[in-house]
């Protein structure tokens, strides 16, 4: 039986974000702009052609990624730790007709959903830039949702775990911060050693990367299916160990 | 229709036995409170009759709602005012009251109804568009107790509400829960505070170590358990006017910190040997009637619980 009841948390964190709309969105602009002036022409300026377009054009592939896996990660965390642990906004909510189910099922589709909101950012920018090749750049939204999913779950598991904000550092030197360097945003993958390439695949944001980039150039991606049955599965995965986990720390 | 009625449930955790076999109901229209030292496992209760926690063993009924099964449904008509505040600092005093009706599935229209209502409870309507980290913690907690009102509940259930306030602000809290009552609300309170249970409540359960240890009206509890008459003897001379004088009189004395407290039906002789030995001796005494703090002492015992 599908329910609803999660769209009241959803709508919560919606009406919060509205009062801070323009900064959050001037962020969210901002961000992918300095990426792509200041490396995709400052440090392409120096490249050859890449894949036979400009730097910033490859640039804008795998930021799109990469800007939705921040916004996710910073929003599943920090965002949902203070709302759990700080401000007890979800044990006021659970005194309320919901469940802690609906709570972190809202937290999880808000946090993709804001992602969602950056790495369509980053697709204005590119358009603004000129960079985007044909209008089956627009499918790059419904990979964007699917990675900012991943990301929520990702990020909500180790809210679970985390003991206080120090805890996320962690995180993002040891997972975020390899997956940014590792899964193709900046160079090609064969740049890479071949066993370095292998151990990117299992790295979520490569597929999505390897998705987006096609589009964003006007090609159509290979393997769609399996890039997309691998981020779904690391989507659903990651939310049910992360509910499973905050089931644990607050219900006991 | 079953307010709350409450059979054998236990809960452990990590092998502590939290609650340990707890049997109570609530009557239509009562304040019953839950009475009892840190760590008696008030708290404890009020999650799992709320199932917010998942008790060992027992059953739950919370109106007409099998807890166990069914505790969204039956927090539809509860209200709840937790112990540590958690107001959502993210919206003003009037956004709090907005969002938290939509969690009931209330329509806008309809929670906009109840607002300047509930604001006008709360004495708050002049601070309707005030953040919440600008309002004291006497405004915070009615604001608390406002919002667990926005969807009209039958029963309301309140963790430790005057903890932390002055007495200022502990007085006009007692006053809005009495207002409730007129209304014909039921009301569960935990508490510490003997004059908060004294006052408010119709019946107490005094609770230590997980388990109900003694149940009835205020009054009740105290003819149950207690000599009606106290006096308290303290100064240097205490010990030893209580060795030799207050033993005989007294039909029980005890000895907490540098205070003996002597319990009797009768306090004629002790208070006419107390008052011809102040004058030229160095002890001091307090005559007074037996409550419930005297109760609450003699059964969960006066060490020290943190």
């Amino acid at each position: 039986m599908i329910n609803l009841r999660f769209l009241h948390v959803w709508r919560r964190n919606l009406l919060v974000w509205r009062k801070l709309a323009i900064p959050s969105m001037l962020g969210n602009l901002a961000d992918p702009m300095l990426y792509m002036l200041g490396l995709g022409y400052g440090l392409g300026g120096l490249l050859p052609q890449m894949q036979g377009g400009s730097y910033v054009a490859f640039l804008a592939g795998g930021v799109v990624c990469s800007s939705t896996m921040f916004t996710a990660s910073f929003e599943a965390m920090y965002s949902a730790f203070s709302r759990m642990h700080v401000q007890r906004t979800w044990d006021a909510i659970i005194n309320a007709p919901l469940s802690l189910d609906d709570v972190v099922l809202g937290e999880w589709v808000w946090a993709a959903s804001k992602s969602l909101l950056s790495g369509c950012a980053v697709l204005l920018v590119a358009t603004a830039l000129g960079v985007v090749g044909s209008p089956l750049a627009l499918w790059i939204i419904p990979v964007i949702l699917l990675a900012g999913l991943v990301f929520a779950g990702l990020g909500l598991i180790i809210t679970a775990l985390s003991p206080s904000y120090d805890f996320f550092m962690y995180y993002f030197t040891l997972a975020i911060t390899p997956m940014m360097l590792l899964s193709g945003v900046f160079f090609p993958l064969a740049q890479l050693p071949v066993w370095a390439q292998a151990a990117a695949q299992v790295l979520p944001l490569t597929h999505a990367v390897a998705l987006s980039r096609p589009l964003m150039n006007g090609l159509t991606p290979d393997h769609v299916g399996l890039h997309l049955l691998v981020l779904a599965l690391y989507a659903g995965v990651s939310y049910g160990v992360a509910r499973h986990l905050l089931r644990k720390r607050i219900i006991k | 229709m079953t307010l709350l009625s409450v059979a054998g449930l236990r809960k452990s955790y990590e092998g502590r036995e939290v609650v340990a076999g707890m049997d109570f109901s609530l009557r239509p229209g009562e304040c019953f409170g839950l009475l009892g030292p840190n760590g008696a496992g008030k708290t404890t209760t009020l999650r799992l009759v709320l199932g917010l926690t998942q008790p060992d063993s027992g059953s739950i009924t919370l109106l007409d709602h099998d807890v166990a099964t069914h505790a969204r449904e039956a927090r539809a008509r509860v209200g709840v005012v937790p112990q540590l505040d958690n107001l959502d600092p993210d919206f003003t005093v009037r956004e709090n009251l907005m969002v938290y009706g939509r969690y009931f599935g209330l329509s806008r229209a309809e929670v906009e109804r109840r607002i300047p209502e509930l604001l006008d409870y709360a004495e708050l309507t002049a601070r309707a568009d005030a953040r919440i980290q600008t309002l004291s913690g006497g405004m915070k907690r009615r604001l608390t107790l406002a919002r667990a009102l926005i969807n009209d509940p039958d029963l309301l259930f309140l963790d430790e509400p005057t903890t932390g306030l002055d007495p200022q602000a502990r007085h006009l809290i007692w006053e809005r829960l009495r207002q409730l009552m007129l209304r014909g609300k039921t009301l569960l309170l935990t508490t510490h505070f003997m004059d908060e249970a004294e006052r408010l409540c119709h019946r107490l359960a005094i609770m230590d170590h997980g388990r109900i240890i003694s149940i009835g009206t205020p009054r009740e509890l105290i003819a149950a358990n207690i000599e009606p008459e106290v006096v308290e003897v303290y100064g240097d001379g205490a010990e030893d006017w209580a060795a030799a004088t207050g033993q005989q009189l007294a039909e029980r004395c005890e000895k907490h910190g540098e205070t003996v407290f002597c319990y009797t039906h009768d306090a004629h002789a002790m208070v006419a040997s107390l008052a011809n030995q102040s004058e030229h001796g160095d002890v001091r005494y307090l005559h007074r009637r037996a409550n419930l703090e005297d109760v609450f002492l003699k059964l969960t015992g006066r060490e020290l619980r943190d």
